[in-house]
C-alpha cells in the first residue's frame, strides 16, 4: 500500500475512467492534482471539434474543471503538443509510409505519459502520477521488482498498451482502476456525480477524432508537401489484380476496400514498399507461426533466460496465444507460436504474458522471407 | 493553506469602497440611462458624474472620455476606429513589438484587411527607439500605438518625444495605459496623446468596464453599431454600476498614487534583493530603476529552469504568479515581450512575473521567498541545462 500522504498528479482526459481514477485517489486520502495533457490541435490534425464528443473535447474537460473546482482539486492543462507531434504523429505517418501498421497509443504511453508527463509530475513536487488505465502495478518483493499485471476485467484490460514502462516509471505510478470491473467503475462514477458515467468508450486514435485515418494521412502528407503514390495490387505470383491508392491505406489482413472482384475473398498478405505493391491472397495464407519482435522492453522480469514459454498478444484485440520466445542479441526475440496466428502485422506491438503478468513487449518486425 | 496573490498585473481584487460605490446602482438605481423618466435620469446622472470625475483625473475633458467593456475593446476601437476612419489616404500603422495582444492581434488583423503595419523593436530593457519610429513613419501612417507601461516587465516608455515625432508626420498617437493609469502620473495634456486606453480591473475596480480617451475633433469609426450611446461612438446600454465603480477605483488609485508607488517600490526592492541573495543566477527583466519601471512589476528569469513548473509548484504552495502574460499562459512559446527585448530563449522560458498591489504585504513576500529556493533547487537538480559546477 502506497503512502497516503503523497501527492499524485493524475492524467485526465475528460473520460469516465480518468475522472473516476482522480476521485477514487482523492477518496483514498491522496493529495491529488489533475492535469489534462493537451496533445494536439484540431487546426493541425483536421476533424470537427463540434461533432466530436469524446476524450479531449472541451465539453468534457469543462465538466471536469467544475468538479475539480468544487472539490478544491488543482486543475492544470499541460501542453505537450510539440512532443506529441514529433514523437507520436511523426512516427504514425512514417510507419504507414513504410508499410507498417503503428500503434500510436503505445508510443504516447512510453514516450509522453511515462516520460514527459512523469517528469512534469516530479518537477511540481508530486510523488506519483496516475492514470485511468485498467491494469495493475505492484511491487514484488521476491523479485525486487515492480510488476505489471492485467486488470481484473478481461474485457477492459489495457495492460497491452503499457509494455514500454520501465522500473523507474512503475515505481512512481498508481493505477487505481485495475482491480475493478468497468460496470463497477460506472457505478462509482455515478455515485461521485460524474456526468460522463454514461459516455461511450473511446477506442480509436485520439488525434483522429472522426476516425477517418485516410483523411488524416492524406491531409497531413499534403501539408508536408508529399502525397501517396498509387500502385498495383498483386497476387503472390505477381499477377496484377487491381490498383491501390497508396500503401499507407492498407493493413495486413484487410479485406475491405480492395476493389477487386474475385471468386473467393482476398486479404492483404504483405506490403512491398519498394515495389509500391499490395500483395493479396486467401485467408489461410494469413496464417503464420513465426514472428520477430524487436525493441523489447522487459517489465516484470529482468534478464530473461534465453528461451521460455509465454502467452503472446499480437494486437490489442487478440487472445494471447502460447508461444516459445527465443532471445537474440540487441533486444530482439524470435517467437514461435504453438498454433499459427492470423495476420501478424509489422508495426504492431507484441506483448509477452505469463498468466496475468506482463513480462515485456516489443514491436513486430517484417519477416524477411514472405 | 495560505493563499498569496502576486498577479496584480493580470487582475486585482475589488476594493470594498468600490463595491460600496457600485451597490446603489446594482440594487437601487437600475434604470436605463437612455430612458426619459426619472429611473433613467438618475442612472444617467451616475454615469455623467463618473465621467466628469474620471476625465479630470487624467487631464481630459468629459466629452473626450468614452466607456467601453475594457482595455481590449478600447485598444480595438483605437486601432480599427482610427484605421478605418482614415483609410483612404492613410493605411499604415506602427505599433511596438511589445504591445499587449489586444493591440498586436488587432494590428495583424488590419494587415490582413488592406493595411500595412510595422512593429518597432526595443532595446534590452524594453524601450522603443525614437529614431527607429521616425524612420518607419511615412505620409501614409495613420496611427502609432505604443503602450505607456508594459504589462510583462513594467517598462515605462518616455511617451512624449514619441508623440512629437508621430505628430510631425501627421500620424495620430494612441497609448495603451492599462498598466500605468493609477500607478504613475497619466495626464493626456502632458503626454499629448490623441487616444488612450484604460481599464478598471487593474486598479481594484470591477471587470468588464474600461474607457478610451479620444481627443476632441478626432473622427473614429465605431466598432459597435446600434443606439446612439456615447455620442454614437459606442452603442450599447451602459454598465452604470461598472462605470460608477470605475470612477471610484480611479479616484482611490490616483489619490494614493505617490505613497503607493513608494511603498510598492520598497516591497519590490526587498523582494528582488532577498531572492537574489537566496537563489543564484536570477535575472530581472526590465529596467531596475523604479522610475523607469512600474516598481510593482518584478519579472525574474531563473537560469536553466522552465517557468511553467515554477508556477505550478508555487500554486501548490498557495502562491499565484504568472509567466508571460495571463492571456498567453498555457502556450509553449516564450513571451513575445522578452523575445523583442532579446532575452535569450533559455532565460525567457524560465521567467516568472511577480506583480504586487494595494493589498500586498511584506509577509506575503516573506512567505514567497521562503518557499521559492526549494522549488528552484529541485528543478535545477532535474535540469540538464544547469551547470552544477558553478
Amino acid at each position: 500500500m502506497r503512502d497516503m500522504n503523497k501527492k499524485v498528479l493524475v492524467a485526465v482526459s475528460g473520460g469516465v475512467d480518468s475522472s473516476t481514477a482522480l476521485l477514487l485517489l482523492k477518496e483514498q486520502g491522496y493529495e491529488v492534482a489533475a492535469a489534462h495533457m493537451k496533445l494536439w490541435d484540431y487546426a493541425d490534425v483536421g476533424g470537427d471539434s463540434y461533432s466530436d464528443g469524446r476524450c479531449c473535447s472541451l465539453e468534457s474537460i469543462n465538466d471536469l474543471r467544475i468538479i475539480c473546482n468544487r472539490l478544491q482539486i488543482p486543475f492544470y492543462v499541460l501542453d505537450f503538443s510539440r512532443q506529441f507531434r514529433e514523437t507520436v504523429i511523426g512516427n504514425f505517418v512514417s510507419e504507414y509510409r513504410a508499410g507498417h501498421t503503428p500503434n500510436p497509443c503505445i508510443l504516447c504511453n512510453t514516450h509522453l505519459k511515462w516520460s514527459d508527463f512523469l517528469q512534469k509530475g516530479r518537477e511540481i513536487g508530486c510523488d506519483y502520477i496516475a492514470t485511468g488505465h485498467y491494469a495493475i502495478t505492484a511491487y514484488d518483493h521476491a523479485g525486487s521488482r515492480y510488476i505489471l499485471r492485467k486488470g481484473v476485467d478481461a474485457t477492459r484490460d489495457q495492460s497491452y498498451a503499457l509494455w514500454g514502462l520501465n522500473q523507474e516509471a512503475l515505481s512512481r505510478t498508481l493505477l487505481p482502476l485495475g482491480g475493478y470491473h468497468k460496470t463497477e467503475i460506472r457505478e462509482i462514477a455515478r455515485r461521485l456525480g460524474l456526468k460522463n458515467a454514461e459516455k461511450p468508450e473511446s477506442r480509436e486514435i485520439c488525434f483522429i477524432a472522426d476516425d477517418d485515418y485516410h483523411r488524416f494521412l492524406r491531409e497531413w502528407e499534403e501539408k508536408e508537401g508529399r502525397s501517396f503514390q498509387p500502385g498495383d495490387i498483386v497476387e503472390k505470383n505477381g499477377r496484377v489484380l487491381g490498383r491501390h491508392e497508396g500503401i499507407a491505406f492498407y493493413t495486413i489482413g484487410q479485406r475491405k476496400g480492395l476493389g477487386i472482384t474475385h471468386p473467393t475473398p482476398l486479404y492483404v498478405l504483405d506490403i512491398d514498399v519498394e515495389a509500391n505493391t499490395i500483395i493479396v491472397g486467401e485467408d489461410e495464407e494469413l496464417l503464420s507461426d513465426k514472428m520477430t519482435v524487436s525493441r523489447i522492453n522487459w517489465v516484470s522480469i529482468d534478464n530473461p533466460v534465453a528461451s521460455f514459454q509465454a502467452k503472446v498478444k499480437i494486437r490489442y484485440l487478440h487472445n494471447a496465444a502460447s508461444a516459445t520466445v527465443s532471445l537474440r542479441e540487441g533486444n530482439i526475440a524470435e517467437v514461435s507460436f504453438e498454433r499459427p496466428q492470423r495476420a501478424i502485422t509489422p508495426g504492431q506491438s507484441a506483448v509477452f504474458y505469463e498468466g496475468d503478468m506482463v513480462l515485456g513487449g516489443g514491436i513486430i518486425e517484417k519477416e524477411k522471407n514472405c | 493553506m495560505k493563499q498569496i496573490y502576486l498577479d496584480y498585473n493580470s487582475t486585482t481584487p475589488l476594493d470594498e469602497r468600490v463595491l460600496e460605490a457600485m451597490l446603489p446602482y446594482l440594487k437601487g438605481k437600475f434604470g436605463n440611462a437612455s430612458s426619459l423618466h426619472n429611473f433613467g435620469r438618475e442612472a444617467k446622472a451616475g454615469i455623467e458624474e463618473a465621467r466628469e470625475e474620471m476625465a479630470a483625473l487624467i487631464g481630459a475633458e468629459p466629452a473626450e472620455l468614452y466607456f467601453t467593456s475594457g482595455g481590449t475593446e478600447s485598444d480595438n476601437l483605437a486601432l480599427k476606429g482610427i484605421g478605418y476612419a482614415r483609410k483612404a489616404k492613410k493605411d499604415h500603422l506602427i505599433v511596438s513589438a511589445i504591445e499587449h495582444h489586444a493591440v498586436l492581434t488587432t494590428a495583424k488583423y488590419l494587415e490582413k484587411n488592406g493595411f500595412k503595419a510595422d512593429y518597432l523593436g526595443t532595446d534590452r530593457e524594453g524601450f522603443v527607439s525614437p529614431p527607429e519610429l521616425k524612420e518607419k513613419l511615412t505620409d501614409r501612417t495613420s496611427i502609432v500605438s505604443i503602450m505607456h507601461a508594459n504589462n510583462e516587465v513594467g517598462t515605462v516608455q518616455d511617451i512624449r518625444p514619441l508623440v512629437d515625432i508621430a505628430h510631425e508626420k501627421g500620424a495620430l498617437f494612441h497609448t495603451d495605459a492599462v498598466q500605468s493609469v493609477g500607478k504613475i502620473k497619466v495626464d493626456v495634456r502632458q503626454l499629448e496623446v490623441d487616444l488612450l486606453s484604460l481599464t478598471a480591473h487593474k486598479i481594484c475596480g470591477p471587470k468588464g468596464i474600461g474607457a478610451i480617451f479620444i481627443r476632441k475633433g478626432i473622427k473614429i469609426a465605431p466598432l459597435l453599431h446600434g443606439g446612439h450611446h456615447e455620442k454614437g461612438r459606442r452603442a450599447g446600454t451602459e454598465n452604470v454600476a461598472g462605470i460608477v465603480g470605475f470612477a471610484r477605483a480611479l479616484e482611490l488609485a490616483v489619490s494614493t498614487r505617490e505613497s503607493e508607488h513608494a511603498r510598492l517600490a520598497g516591497l519590490a526592492d526587498f523582494f528582488i534583493s532577498q531572492v537574489q541573495s537566496k537563489i543564484s543566477d536570477v535575472h530581472l527583466n526590465g529596467p531596475r530603476d523604479n522610475n523607469r519601471r512600474i516598481p510593482s512589476t518584478v519579472n525574474l528569469s531563473f537560469q536553466a529552469v522552465e517557468g511553467e513548473s515554477i508556477i505550478l509548484s508555487l500554486d501548490m504552495k498557495g502562491v499565484g504568479v504568472a509567466s508571460g502574460s495571463a492571456c498567453t499562459s498555457g502556450s509553449l512559446e516564450a513571451s513575445h515581450v522578452l523575445t523583442a527585448m532579446d532575452v535569450p530563449p533559455e532565460l525567457a522560458q524560465g521567467s516568472i512575473r511577480f506583480s504586487m498591489g494595494r493589498f500586498t504585504t511584506k509577509e506575503d513576500l516573506e512567505y514567497t521567498i521562503s518557499v521559492l529556493p526549494e522549488i528552484i533547487d529541485r528543478l535545477r537538480a532535474m535540469s540538464p541545462l544547469y551547470n552544477k559546477d558553478r
